[in-house]
């Protein structure tokens, strides 16, 4: 479904991003794990053309999109829940909701649409109108999650969802990634926290200083002696 | 202001036409807010789309710019001197509370008051106000969500330059005169009265205009007696200053704006 082929990002002179090539396939989760700084970020702003790569390709469903506006992905299937939650602090839950439905125009969809959203998190429909700018920081996570939900997306990319959480609320946060890949998603998941990663994934990747040096079955990357070591901990 | 001299153009061009004065006041509207809308939109495209990335200071000082140049460009087209309203709009007086109010400035206050809920409903209620609202709280993730920036910020200017047009072509009826340097003072206190009301707070900004007018019409009033005949109503201007510089200082969040905190 999406075929990242040699992938250059650059800030000025400083490559973040040293060409790297992966593959999500249709209805799969895919972790790509790594230490801060290891490029994780840049990629998934290149993909999602909030930043202009520096050369490779991406392509998704067989057609070329790194040339499109970042505006144009949404209307192809892309939804991106970006690092550090992004929610409109001055718009209410609903609002927010209502802008991952911007580019739909179907009335009836989007409230069924938001109606899913709010059971898979109940806590949003209770504050249904409070500004998000107000809410703490894991009903952020759950109001951006569900906003790119709101688009009805084939194609998720989540940039750090457990970055600043407490524990408790990771765990919730990831239950419903899990819920939300089951229900057939595809879905390319970004995470330091690689233990969690790799548990709801099938695949993943590793990258270390803008090259990815490892790719596995989640499974087998958990059980890899440089993976515990470096990124679990062990 | 060029939504004034255009419209004031127009009127002077159809003033012996015969037409009804209701008529001639629309058609001189509609080619104001035409003239204006198309300024605006070109404004942006040429001044402001370029500077997107460019920091925060860039398109402040663009703005001194282009309201330089703009005045300049008035100038040369309609000259440097006053331009008299004609008075063609039947004016009646009215006493309320014994101060002297006239039919158009009745008038003036239902304008603005129309405009003010159209705008509110325009911003608050609909797709487009979502998306404009979005778009100024962030506009990588407004794209994200498939919103065409550059589509929406052209179509926010165009509104309002329209929306000055019509303000334009109200304080000129007002004042009964037009002049290629009106916009200047009208301009920054504006900018008081919106923040005064808390920018972004489309009523705190009419409540704002309001209050001012008011703290400047009393305190130029009574300015004399004030200050022992030291400063005349001459003076009136500091007022709106004052205020500003006391609302920057001790409410910078304006009189009903809320502050918001964003976490991380």
């Amino acid at each position: 479904m999406l075929e990242v082929t040699g992938l250059r990002v650059a800030y000025g002179g400083i490559q973040a991003v040293r060409g790297i090539t992966f593959h999500v396939e249709q209805g799969e989760m895919v972790a790509l794990i790594g230490a801060n700084g290891a490029g994780k970020t840049s990629t998934l702003k290149a993909l999602s053309r909030l930043l202009n790569a520096a050369g490779g390709s991406v392509r998704y469903c067989g057609k070329e999109i790194s040339a499109l506006e970042p505006h144009q992905l949404v209307s192809e299937g892309i939804a991106l829940v970006p690092e550090g939650r992004g929610v409109f602090p001055r718009m209410n839950i609903l609002e927010n909701l209502l802008m991952g439905a911007y580019s739909r125009q179907d009335k009836a969809g989007i409230a069924a649409d938001s109606a899913h959203v709010f059971s898979l998190f109940p806590r949003l429909e209770e504050r249904a109108q409070q500004l998000a700018g107000t809410l703490s920081g894991g009903e952020q996570q759950m109001l951006a999650i569900g906003r790119a939900l709101m688009s009805r997306p084939k194609l998720l990319l989540l940039d750090e969802p457990s970055m600043g959480l407490a524990p408790l609320m990771v765990q919730k946060i990831f239950e419903v990634i899990r819920a939300v890949a089951e229900e057939g998603m595809t879905v390319l998941l970004v995470e330091q926290n690689a233990k969690l990663a790799l548990e709801v994934s099938q695949r993943g990747y590793v990258m270390e200083s803008g090259e990815i040096t490892l790719t596995d079955e989640s499974s087998k990357l958990l059980a890899n002696p440089r993976v515990r070591e470096a990124y679990l901990g062990e | 202001m060029i939504g004034a001299m255009v419209a004031l153009t127009v009127i002077k061009l159809l003033a012996a036409s015969g037409l009804p004065v209701f008529v001639i006041i629309l058609v001189a509207l509609a080619a104001a807010a035409a003239v204006c809308m198309a300024v605006g939109y070109t404004i942006e495209r040429i001044a402001y789309r370029p500077l997107r990335r460019a920091p925060k200071l860039a398109p402040l000082i663009t703005a001194i710019g282009v309201s330089i140049i703009l005045q300049n460009l008035a100038m040369l087209i309609w000259g440097r001197n006053y331009h008299a309203f004609p008075p063609i709009l039947p004016t009646s007086q009215h006493e309320i509370f014994g101060a002297t109010i006239t039919s158009l400035q009745v008038a003036i206050v239902l304008i603005a008051a129309l405009m003010m809920t159209g705008l509110i409903i325009l911003i608050h209620r609909t797709r487009l106000g979502r998306a404009m609202r979005a778009t100024s709280e962030n506009p990588p993730i407004a794209q994200l969500m498939g919103v065409n920036i550059n589509q929406i910020i052209s179509f926010t200017f165009i509104i309002g330059s329209a929306l000055a047009a019509v303000a334009g072509l109200m304080v000129s009826a007002n004042y009964s005169i037009a002049h290629y340097y009106m916009g200047f003072m009208l301009g920054l206190k504006a900018f008081t009265a919106a923040v005064l009301g808390g920018i972004g707070n489309i009523a705190g900004a009419v409540l704002g205009g309001i209050l001012l007018g008011l703290i400047e019409s009393l305190g130029a009033g009574y300015i004399g007696d004030l200050t022992g005949g030291f400063l005349g109503s001459h003076y009136q201007d500091i007022f709106a200053f004052f205020v500003l510089i006391c609302v920057l200082i001790f409410r910078p969040s304006g009189l009903v704006g809320e502050k918001v905190s964003e976490r991380a």
